[in-house]
């Protein structure tokens, strides 16, 4: 049944992904991003990660993909052919990803008798939520505040880039106010 | 694979059981809004169909069952077909996970059922968070494939309404999570057993009042109604994101912003107001000596609740004015949002005391 799962799962991942790139009209792209993200989740929920399934639809599906269909839809990108005929590029990424995958397939032949890495919690029964905000405000306290240090930075800086010019304006229409004199 | 199949009917009968009740509370609220609004108006509200107007839904239904189905010249077949399902879908699914009665277990041929509650899964607010923020799709998309240029504006106003006023949502209901330490509905509404004093909206050490009253307005403007049902603004768009539908396809959208109504509703009487709990220890039909009865009052305690939720909201559509889409926008980042993230570090101390103190 898990094998079952599994196999939904990964095989809708990687036709989704491709379709991500292959089709042609960016809306329907950002359609199967959705359906990919969506099962990834399930993936996670096979791996009892609900916490993970749950914050990855909200986060990546709820919010962030909403946001790209906003900027597609806005730009009224047309099916542009220029970015569908770029062989180099793929050739440059898909000859060492191709590699890689021989060089990690023929690494598992052996080990797969090997067992699994012992996990430090029992994840059937564990408060999954519990294990992961222990694990993030114990162990990776730091890398925790790093990160969302980058971001706030990240999120300062693209206020800051977008807002100069309307403020700009701004200061110019004010002075241009009758009443203001 | 017998304990399979009747794991399978059991969930189906519950999964049934639910959309039964959800459709005919839409049913009801079709009419309620139309009579509530009228009787505030000092009107009489519908009168014709059936005594006192009371079939007048079942008119509405077989009036949208039954018109032409249009889908405009050059607009997107497929996706203008499939927002209105986007739509109605995420609306339905987080009903799962609502507990509507106590917290009780059958035993039926050897598995273990809980009759209230479809799934009681340990990430239950998370889930509908979840869904909630899918519904999005249906309207943007349902914006964009009719080819039109109100219906992409109001598809994109109204994206843009929910993505901002889930956040609030999202943050409101982190105090309930701090105090209760459980994501689970289930065991949420268990913790504020006891008195009306146990509720969340008025336990100790932290009153989460601020967190219900960002909590509420958000949940308005989520489900785009009124004062915030910009994106369907008649002056400016039309009628916003669904101008081009009609029909059946219509339907699908009226039923999701209802059965959004009744979800948001449900939620909050759920996570501040005790969701079955009566406002008193126990039960009345137990002390009678009826305990097997007792769920029924139960279950009607969380009928009330989240009726006068509903009532809240057709009240604030004959009360207020709209809200002009920069005071939405600022009202929701500059006003409530700060209140969501106070409310968040007050509780968190709060919590904190109290453990220490013990």
């Amino acid at each position: 049944m898990a094998h079952l799962f599994f196999g939904y799962f990964a095989g809708m991942i990687t036709i989704t992904s491709i379709l991500v790139v292959a089709l042609r009209n960016p809306v329907y792209s950002a359609l199967s991003l959705l359906i990919m993200f969506f099962h990834v989740a399930g993936l996670f929920i096979t791996l009892h990660a609900e916490f993970l399934a749950a914050v990855q639809v909200i986060v990546y599906a709820g919010a962030i993909l909403v946001l790209y269909l906003f900027v597609v839809m806005l730009l009224n990108v047309n099916r542009d052919d220029r970015y569908h005929s770029q062989w180099r590029v793929v050739a440059f990424v898909c000859v060492p990803l191709s590699i890689e995958f021989l060089v990690l397939l023929s690494g598992t032949m052996g080990a797969a008798n090997r067992q699994p890495a012992s996990l430090p919690v029992e994840p059937h029964t564990a408060d999954n939520t519990l294990a992961i905000g222990r694990t993030l405000f114990s162990t990776y306290l730091f890398p925790f505040e790093v990160a969302s240090l980058i971001l706030l930075v990240a999120m300062i800086g693209a206020i800051f880039l977008a807002k100069r010019d309307i403020g700009e304006n701004e200061a110019k229409d004010v002075t241009r106010v009758p009443g203001a004199q | 694979m017998s304990e399979f199949g009747l794991r399978l009917a059991i969930s189906l009968t519950q999964i049934a059981a639910v959309m039964g009740i959800v459709v005919v509370t839409v049913l009801l609220l079709t009419l309620a809004e139309r009579k509530v609004l009228g009787w505030m108006q000092d009107r009489m509200g519908p009168m014709e169909v059936g005594p006192y107007g009371i079939l007048q839904p079942f008119a509405d239904a077989i009036k949208l069952f039954f018109k032409e189905d249009i889908i405009p010249a050059g607009a997107n077949k497929f996706l203008f077909t499939m927002a209105p399902i986007l739509c109605l879908i995420p609306a339905f699914i987080g009903f799962a996970v609502i507990p509507w009665g106590p917290n009780w277990t059958l035993e039926i041929g050897g598995i273990t059922v809980k009759p209230f509650v479809i799934s009681d899964i340990n990430i239950g607010i998370l889930y509908i968070l979840a869904f909630a923020s899918i519904g999005a799709y249906g309207i943007i998309l349902g914006g964009w494939a009719s080819n039109s240029k109100y219906s992409l504006l109001g598809g994109l106003r109204s994206a843009a309404q929910i993505i901002s006023y889930e956040l609030n949502v999202g943050l409101s209901i982190i105090g309930v999570v701090i105090l209760t330490g459980s994501l689970s509905l289930v065991q949420i509404t268990d913790a504020q057993a006891g008195w009306f004093w146990n509720w969340y909206l008025f336990a100790l050490p932290a009153p989460q009042i601020f967190a219900f009253v960002v909590y509420v307005i958000s949940s308005v403007a989520e489900t785009n109604r009124v004062p915030f049902d910009l994106p369907e603004a008649e002056s400016e768009l039309v009628a916003g994101f669904f101008t081009e539908y009609s029909g059946l396809r219509f339907a699908f959208f009226f039923l999701a912003e209802y059965a959004n109504m009744v979800l948001v509703s449900c939620v909050a009487a759920a996570l501040f107001l005790g969701g079955w709990q009566a406002p008193y220890p126990g039960t009345i039909l137990e002390l009678l000596g009826l305990p097997s009865l007792s769920w029924i009052e139960s279950t009607m305690w969380f009928a009330i609740k989240t009726y006068s939720f509903l009532f809240l909201f057709f009240w604030l559509r004959a009360t207020l004015p709209r809200l002009r889409y920069d005071q939405l926008m600022k009202f929701g980042w500059k006003v409530l949002l700060p209140i969501a993230l106070a409310n968040i570090v007050a509780t968190s101390i709060a919590v904190f005391v109290s453990q220490q103190m013990k």
